[in-house]
């Protein structure tokens, strides 16, 4: 018995030019596919319903015009500002809550109380929302608040409090816990030692937390549907319908100019958070 | 030294009661109230009377829900299989060949930062035969590139998995790539001295490393195929027929189009065992992966 096996060494010879380049090419392929549907939207939402016809669908517009955006914009404007009523608060107060409740979780004394809570809201975070759709509906009009703005935000802040609590608990335990003995060293209460030392230091992962919420909020279409009424449909359920709403040919440039206007915000938010997004999706992809 | 202490457990209450009171109402709550209101006749209200497992045996009988169900099966396994496969293989060609990680990164996770409702737009319109992607293939003399397949009973289902997959891809990329990042890099240069093709060290030596993360990715998948609403909304509405309706919107409309909350409660309370039973599955297996 010889402690290594024996290993024939074969030398090491440069693969050839074109399996080298296999795997580059393999990516821009892949690269290509994947912006298609972007490229598409943009291209169309530039053209007239003419050009649409005629041309490739792949082709750049040979004439833009502006002319189906203007019709975007001006039909999706009151979705604009919905969306954007719903979200900033819904963001604001989930990123809070999630907060708060996370670090009572995590330096609280009530340990046994504090597990049981945090797997029954790593349970919800599974659960199909829409097992929670009838008795919500019900409960909100009870409460006056069905098809209003402050409903829509109040639905948005209970089905995210799994997530964000999850991900900010899981921040807060890899605190160091020198960092609230020292505050407690220096009589520094429960509430004192979470605003001016825990949250101060938290930042980052509160930016990433609302950044999670954000496109989640912007880009959620089945509470905004159920729970908003006519004056306070966010621009998801707003674009649903002008698609819905069209008889005969479809006008694609209009539909893209209305989707790409609908995508903007939460798009343009991912491609400047860059890493901080991939950061919350993996921690919260990991502990969920 | 007393009274700071007690101020501290009164504050922590105080931090916790909101979240505390959603879960208790809104979470075990609403969830109990549906269940048990799938046990009744109830209609537009919620003021039927208990029937026992009715509502579960006209659930079974109801050609659209069996129909849903079937379609689900198709989707998921469509759905998973390619966002799996697509996924995997875009962490690992990032993983050993890629400069400029963070481009194409962002390239091939962008699609989860959109609304479903835009992919299902943007893909209909891709999936249109004559005037989508298939009119320049079409060009190109390619046969089969007249197929209609959003009209198509039979295909309709896979092209909604398409645009799903597309969307998730890169979450795949994203979970994969992160753990295939941890595996200490000096395992290549061990594989290439003996020789090793490099597919081969992925196969055999590192993807059943990273097997945690993708059991992770898998069931995070499962979860979003068993929710996926939105995409069907915006891509067929469910036609051509009932070849793309599935379990999540099946409840949707019988809850708030044919006002028949029992039986919406029934089907909602078998989609919630079903993920439980996902669940228990997935959990058991990463466990099992862990040792």
């Amino acid at each position: 018995m010889s402690a290594i096996p024996s290993v024939a060494v074969t030398p090491l010879r440069p693969p050839a030019p074109l399996a080298r380049h296999l795997p580059l090419v393999a990516l821009l392929v892949g690269a290509a596919a994947f912006l298609l549907p972007l490229w598409v939207m943009l291209a169309g939402s530039l053209k007239s319903m003419e050009e649409i016809r005629q041309s490739s669908i792949l082709l750049p517009p040979l004439n833009p015009t502006l002319a189906a955006w203007r019709q975007a914009v001006a039909a999706l404007s009151p979705g604009l500002v919905n969306s954007l009523l719903i979200t900033v608060p819904s963001v604001l107060l989930s990123a809070l809550l999630g907060a708060v409740t996370g670090y009572a979780m995590t330096f609280g004394r009530f340990r046994w109380w504090n597990t049981q809570l945090f797997n029954v809201l790593m349970l919800a975070a599974f659960i199909p929302i829409q097992l929670f759709l009838y008795p919500a509906v019900l409960g909100l009009a009870w409460l006056g608040l069905f098809g209003s703005l402050a409903g829509v935000v109040l639905a948005h802040v209970v089905f995210g409090l799994p997530l964000t609590t999850i991900l900010m608990k899981s921040h807060f335990e890899q605190l160091p816990i020198e960092l609230i003995r020292a505050a407690q060293i220096d009589g520094a209460g429960f509430a004192r030692t979470f605003l001016s030392v825990v949250l101060p230091v938290s930042t980052p992962m509160c930016a990433v937390v609302m950044l999670l919420q954000f496109t989640g909020i912007w880009n959620d279409f089945i509470l905004g549907l159920v729970f908003a009424g006519p004056e306070s449909r966010p621009m998801t359920v707003q674009l649903n319908n002008i698609v819905g709403t069209t008889f005969g040919e479809r006008a694609y440039n209009l539909e893209m100019a209305s989707a790409l206007f609908t995508a903007a915000l939460p798009l343009a938010v991912y491609f400047y958070s860059g890493k901080l997004f991939v950061r919350g999706v993996l921690s919260g992809a990991v502990k969920g | 030294m007393q009274r700071p202490a007690l101020r501290d457990r009164l504050t922590e209450c105080l931090f916790m009661t909101p979240a505390v009171a959603l879960t208790l109402i809104v979470f075990v709550g609403t969830m109990v109230w549906t269940v048990s209101l799938s046990f009744t006749s109830s209609r537009a209200l919620p003021i039927g009377h208990w029937v026992g497992g009715t509502q579960y045996v006209r659930l079974w009988h109801n050609a659209r829900w069996i129909a849903s169900v079937e379609n689900l099966a198709a989707y998921v396994l469509a759905y998973t299989l390619l966002s799996l496969v697509v996924g995997v293989a875009l962490a690992v060609l990032l993983d050993r060949y890629a400069r400029l990680e963070d481009v194409w990164r962002t390239i091939f996770f962008y699609p989860y930062a959109t609304s479903m409702i835009v992919a299902g737009l943007v893909w209909q319109w891709l999936l249109n035969p004559s005037v989508g992607l298939q009119s320049v293939l079409a060009g190109f003399g390619l046969p089969g590139s007249e197929i209609a397949w959003l009209a198509s009973p039979q295909l309709a289902i896979y092209a909604v998995a398409l645009a799903g997959a597309w969307q998730s891809a890169g979450l795949v990329m994203v979970i994969v790539l992160a753990a295939l990042k941890g595996i200490d890099p000096e395992i290549h240069r061990a594989a290439a001295l003996d020789g090793i093709p490099v597919w081969r060290v992925y196969v055999s030596l590192l993807l059943p490393q990273v097997r945690g993360a993708l059991i992770t990715a898998t069931l995070l998948l499962l979860m979003s195929a068993a929710k996926v609403y939105d995409l069907v909304v915006a891509m067929t509405n469910g036609g051509p027929g009932t070849a793309t309706e599935l379990p999540a919107k099946f409840v949707m409309a019988y809850l708030f189009v044919r006002q028949n909350v029992g039986l919406a409660s029934a089907a909602a309370t078998t989609l919630l065992l079903t993920v439980a039973a996902v669940l228990a599955v997935g959990w058991a297996a990463r466990r099992y992966a862990k040792r």
